[in-house]
């Protein structure tokens, strides 16, 4: 996993809640046995006017002016602002997949759906939980000034506008760890392995019948 | 000792370590693993060189991408195939403990077929790459969506990185009335507390009204706590719960059932367990519920309207309401009995076991689909389903109500397969979500409970069926 430290990105907003995993990338994507190329169909039918397929290129399809990431001054956004419960819906990875394909490496919202945000973590994507009315302000500034950015600084929990105001915000240090340093969930699990193999014993004798 | 929930018992007995800030490895019993998303973590397997911890705990099935007619002619879209073939490979070099491939006969849903062979016990840790996962709980199961690296992760230590949830007790006391099922029950739910109302809880259905479902219905109601936000749902083990398993495949025998049964009924929540929060419905105050709207929160009852966006106070809110009706093709203020449907689809992990069927076909008896509604779809949940809704002669009240009979799987809930919604067409649907596009792109998705489904499709409209007789 690609470690996450410090960012300073262009903003791109993100305006609506309940935005959920079937908008993020639409299921007929999901055929694919990959984990990477989901980036051109990231927000697929509020991006495009057609109706997209797997496999096909997306470059010369109609784009629809209207959505938000379609817009020339949200080109090489790499925070993306978002309302409530952000990212409810189905578990498929490919969300998170999708988001950082496309180029995001921070969500920021007011809530996540927890599938998803635990997603999030596992693929170097960092999704900030902001107080309601910061993340208010956000917008507003976001859509007041072209070219918004955002520094984002996992080490001290902070994210910095461009007017000096400093927002703080919280991540389990279990996860931060993981983050900063890029590791790998499953390498750092097999460090416990001892103690894996013993709980799997005990249970073995006491509750049999889960090993049928 | 102190009193405990359902859930604080679940969790304590299948932690194996626990971090500095209370992440904490737990233990993972079942593992059920379908074709979408298993392929990425099967190849990540592979490239790190490790080897599946525990190969009996993983039961499979291909569900998703599988057709629902023309078996004999395979599956025709090659990527959906590819995808299939995958899981083919994937299992044939891995192993498990139960796979049940494209056509066999005990094929199906994933979280149909789990509790069905009895690979879905009480007490157990249950997880999926399916946020569906939830519907294990009806079995006091801790039972998980999870992500793809989590499958990874679940099948190279058996365990699953976790936080552990907050409680909330749903209880929803009194009789239901008569025509007010499962699904009516918790579209209420939602309805009430939102989408995210659940988001970092854990939700026990308790209450008379849950106590009086049948298995089959408590699936119903758990399989949507994921739609209130809540990662697990789950209801204790009653007489029910123990009867269900008698005699499934996967279920222990003789004395070994006997120890079983003993420590499956120390699952429910003790005398004086506090929850984090609790939420109390009136079951009687429950009618039969149509969603509206392109989110399972947006619901009213049969007799009610579509509601006005310009009477919600909240901007974002009010914003949702009006870009909702606006893909929906609705009016506000319009009578839902009044909104006709073009399509019918009963079936999905949420409504496609037999009761369901049982309840739609009792609504199709001798009555006719409407000539304006272009197919109902009946898609039963797996080949045991099927098989049994057959003997019973379902099969031949929907068809000769002009409804269509499918082979199982996943099918018209998420439309991955053939089975879709042209843009603009309208649908009555047993599934769980109504989200923009899910039953293909444009469509318009309305949630309901089986029997509504089966009298929409009569009516043309939606209908209560509390009136049908």
């Amino acid at each position: 996993m690609k470690p996450f430290i410090k960012l300073d990105g262009l903003v791109a907003p993100m305006d609506r809640a309940n935005v959920d995993t079937d908008a993020i990338i639409p299921k007929q994507f999901l055929k694919s046995i990959k984990r990477s190329g989901f980036g051109p169909n990231l927000f697929d039918e509020w991006r495009y006017l057609d109706i997209g397929q797997p496999g096909q290129d997306s470059t010369n399809r109609p784009r629809n002016p209207d959505f938000v990431l379609n817009q020339a001054r949200y080109q090489g956004a790499q925070v993306l602002l978002t309302r409530d419960n952000f990212g409810c819906g189905s578990s498929r990875e490919h969300a998170p997949w999708a988001l950082e394909d496309f180029g995001f490496r921070v969500l920021i919202g007011t809530t996540f759906a927890d599938i998803f945000f635990n997603n999030c973590f596992k693929n170097g994507l960092l999704p900030i939980k902001l107080p309601a009315a910061e993340v208010d302000a956000l917008f507003a500034l976001c859509h007041l000034t072209p070219g918004y950015r955002l520094v984002v600084d996992l080490e001290n929990q902070i994210v910095t506008r461009p007017d000096g105001h400093v927002i703080p915000f919280s991540v389990d240090p279990f996860r931060r760890e993981c983050l900063l340093n890029g590791w790998d969930d499953i390498g750092l699990t097999l460090r416990h392995a001892d103690k894996i193999r013993d709980f799997e014993a005990r249970r073995r004798i006491e509750q049999p019948w889960l090993f049928a | 000792m102190q009193a405990q929930t359902l859930y604080e018992k679940l969790w304590s007995s299948h932690v194996v370590h626990v971090e500095d800030d209370g992440t904490a490895l737990i233990y993972i019993d079942r593992h059920l693993v379908h074709e979408v998303t298993s392929p990425q973590a099967f190849e990540g397997l592979k490239l790190a060189g490790r080897k599946p911890w525990r190969v009996d705990s993983i039961v499979a099935t291909a569900d998703h991408n599988t057709p629902t007619d023309h078996w004999d002619m395979g599956i025709q879209d090659p990527v959906s195939r590819q995808q299939v073939e995958t899981l083919d490979s994937n299992i044939r070099e891995v192993g498990a403990l139960a796979y049940f491939p494209f056509k066999d006969q005990r094929q199906g849903i994933v979280h149909v077929i789990g509790p069905e062979n009895g690979a879905t016990l009480p007490g157990m840790t249950v997880v999926c790459g399916d946020s569906h996962t939830s519907t294990h709980g009806a079995f006091a199961c801790l039972a998980h969506g999870i992500g793809t690296s989590e499958v990874e992760h679940v099948m190279a230590t058996q365990c699953l990185l976790q936080k552990k949830s907050k409680t909330m007790l749903v209880r929803v006391e009194g009789p239901l009335g008569a025509g007010v099922t499962a699904k009516d029950v918790v579209l209420a739910i939602i309805g009430r507390i939102g989408t995210a109302g659940g988001t970092g809880y854990a939700i026990e259905f308790g209450g008379s009204a849950i106590r009086s479902l049948s298995m089959e219905g408590r699936m119903t109601v758990c399989n949507m706590a994921i739609e209130a936000g809540a990662r697990a749902g789950l209801v204790a083990v009653d007489d029910k719960t123990v009867e269900y398993f008698k005699g499934r495949p996967f279920a222990p025998r003789g004395e070994t059932w006997d120890r079983a049964v003993e420590y499956w009924r120390t699952l429910h929540s003790d005398a004086g367990a506090v929850f984090d929060a609790v939420v109390e419905l009136n079951a009687a105050e429950i009618k039969p519920q149509v969603t509206w709207g392109t989110s399972p929160e947006m619901v009213v009852a049969i007799d009610g309207t579509v509601p006005d966006p310009d009477l919600e106070k909240d901007p974002v809110k009010r914003e949702g309401m009006a870009r909702a009706l606006q893909y929906m093709g609705l009016t506000p203020r319009t009578p839902i009995a009044s909104v006709p449907v073009d399509k019918v689809f009963i079936g999905s992990c949420t409504n496609s076991r037999i009761e369901d069927l049982r309840a739609a076909a009792a609504v199709a008896r001798g009555r006719q689909k409407a000539a304006s509604v272009k197919q109902a779809l009946v898609v039963p949940g797996s080949g045991l389903v099927k098989a049994q809704a057959e003997a019973e002669g379902l099969d031949k009240i929907f068809i000769a109500a002009g409804f269509e009979w499918r082979e199982p799987g996943c099918s018209m809930c998420l439309a991955m397969n053939a089975d879709r919604l042209e843009p603009g067409e309208r649908c009555a649907s047993t599934s769980n979500r109504n989200f923009e596009g899910r039953q293909g792109a444009g469509g318009r998705t309305h949630l309901v409970s089986p029997a509504m489904a089966a009298a929409a499709a009569i009516a043309g409209r939606f209908a209560d069926v509390r009136e049908l007789g």
